[in-house]
């Protein structure tokens, strides 16, 4: 959760007179806040954190950071399923009402 | 064993080993105060692959780990009320309160909802407003600001309910109280990197002036931490004891005005408890009167928490630096990821997670090591 994760901006709008954009993290796509560095534009490079651009990044630090985070499935952990990790973790199912199908194949082999 | 082909350049990850040998002439302390740089340091073995001399000491820097229990205990309880829908960051469905955590509450029938950012939180409570959206609202000065934002955005929105559970702390204060054990053995800081991104270097010349303790600001990438130490190791050779910033591409010395402001606006500085530590003065935040309506402490009483940590655990020695994880008589026997009993075997930035996941169940063996 403290690690902050580079992504490149797709599009910036206006929502709730707040300034949101679609970032693009390697293939994952999120809404992230702008308003703590608002002079970003479409194609830039951000430090995103929980959802917020803390700072701009050049390209190719960022395209280097993306790559290794992916190497130690750290993006896996930031946007994967949460439930189904702690459900691992626990050796139990996930619990209903997550919106999520029960663990099979892969996923429950990963447990034991 | 670890080798430097697992670095992104190995021939840079070796330049700067050469380097940190050549200057290395006697024993040095060095702790790196961020969970994720500790994770990193684990995965790639660079404590192993460093010379003799310098020992890495794991820092209390992992949000999840340093939550007290009291706080857990309260976030459980408000999750389980039915008129509740309790969202929080993965990483806490499984941080042990005293005998249950988010998941078991998720399994009784409680709607806990893993969220992305707290505005996803916020959204939820603007579709369902006959419900009170609860975010658990952790973290270091990295998380503080987007929480800051969300609470700002509520107010300004109208969104009545809506509050967070407020767990906030911060970095310098802790460095302080490190410093100032008896117990100490810390000679110089690796300081974290994404926090400075929000909050500059401004409290560190203080903090390195008055300890004595050289600070460098660090990245989490395996080469970041390389060229931290580096930089520390040359500072504690010369006799030095100056804030660097190893760090330049995500920190600069002012930091985030914009989050900065935000932060002052919606929190003010409190006292604060960490799990395993105790009572940090001026350690954290909460929210400012202007915001207390947001705060679910408030919101909900919720009183008469008892409160039992677990008497095996020494998590609280592990996140001072004082043991490694393998020496606690736990770890790894009754003390797993699927059994934790404390938040450091959690937390994926938790120090005694990065041992068992790496499988550092011994007292490392340098000399079983190779720079390559």
């Amino acid at each position: 959760m403290c690690l902050a994760v580079p992504g490149r901006v797709l599009e910036i709008e206006e929502r709730d007179a707040t300034r949101m954009a679609k970032v693009d993290f390697g293939g994952v796509v999120k809404d992230v806040c702008l308003e703590y560095v608002p002079d970003m534009k479409v194609g830039d490079y951000a430090i995103v954190h929980v959802g917020f651009a803390l700072q701009r990044l050049d390209e190719e630090s960022a395209k280097q950071t993306l790559e290794l985070f992916e190497n130690l499935g750290v993006l896996e952990e930031e946007f994967g399923d949460a439930w189904g990790k702690a459900a691992r973790d626990a050796g139990a199912e996930r619990p209903a009402g997550t919106g999520l199908p029960p663990l099979e194949g892969a996923e429950k082999e990963a447990r034991s | 064993m670890k080798y430097l082909d697992e670095f992104s350049d190995p021939v840079l990850a070796k330049r700067l080993f050469d380097d940190i040998r050549a200057v290395t002439t006697r024993p040095w302390s060095i702790m790196e105060v961020c969970g994720g740089q500790t994770h990193s340091i684990i995965r790639h073995g660079i404590d192993q692959l460093l010379p003799e001399e310098i020992e890495l000491i794991h820092g209390p820097g992992c949000p999840v780990c340093v939550t007290p229990l009291e706080i857990i205990d309260k976030a459980l309880e408000i999750a389980s009320r039915p008129d509740v829908i309790f969202c929080s960051f993965g990483d806490m469905l499984r941080v042990p309160g005293s005998g249950r955590d988010l998941f078991k509450v998720k399994s009784e029938g409680a709607d806990v909802r893993v969220v992305y950012s707290p505005l996803d939180a916020l959204k939820i409570a603007q579709e369902n407003p006959d419900r009170q959206v609860v975010f658990f609202g952790i973290g270091f000065e990295t998380t503080a600001p987007p929480n800051a934002m969300t609470v700002y955005q509520a107010k300004k929105l109208g969104i009545a309910n809506f509050s967070l559970l407020v767990s906030h702390v911060k970095v310098p204060p802790a460095i302080d109280a490190i410093m100032n054990s008896p117990d100490c053995r810390v000679q110089a800081f690796l300081a974290a990197g994404h926090v400075c991104t929000v909050m500059g270097m401004g409290e560190y010349p203080e903090l390195a002036e008055r300890h004595r303790v050289p600070i460098v600001v660090t990245g989490f990438e395996p080469l970041d931490i390389l060229e931290g130490i580096r930089r520390a190791v040359r500072q504690l050779e010369a006799g030095q004891h100056t804030v660097e910033n190893a760090y330049p591409r995500a920190v600069q010395a002012e930091g985030s005005p914009a989050a900065r402001a935000m932060l002052s606006d919606v929190f003010e500085v409190t006292d604060r408890a960490w799990r395993g530590i105790g009572m940090i003065p001026q350690s954290g935040w909460r929210l400012s009167p202007k915001y207390r309506e947001y705060d679910a402490e408030y919101r909900f009483s919720v009183t008469g928490i008892q409160t039992e940590e677990s008497t095996v655990c020494r998590s609280g020695e592990v996140l001072q630096g004082l043991i490694k994880p393998h020496e606690c008589a736990a770890f790894g026997k009754e003390c797993t990821p699927r059994n934790p009993l404390g938040a450091t075997m959690v937390s994926s930035e938790g120090a005694c997670a990065a041992y068992y996941l790496y499988r550092r169940l011994e007292t490392p063996d340098k000399e079983a090591s190779s720079v390559g």
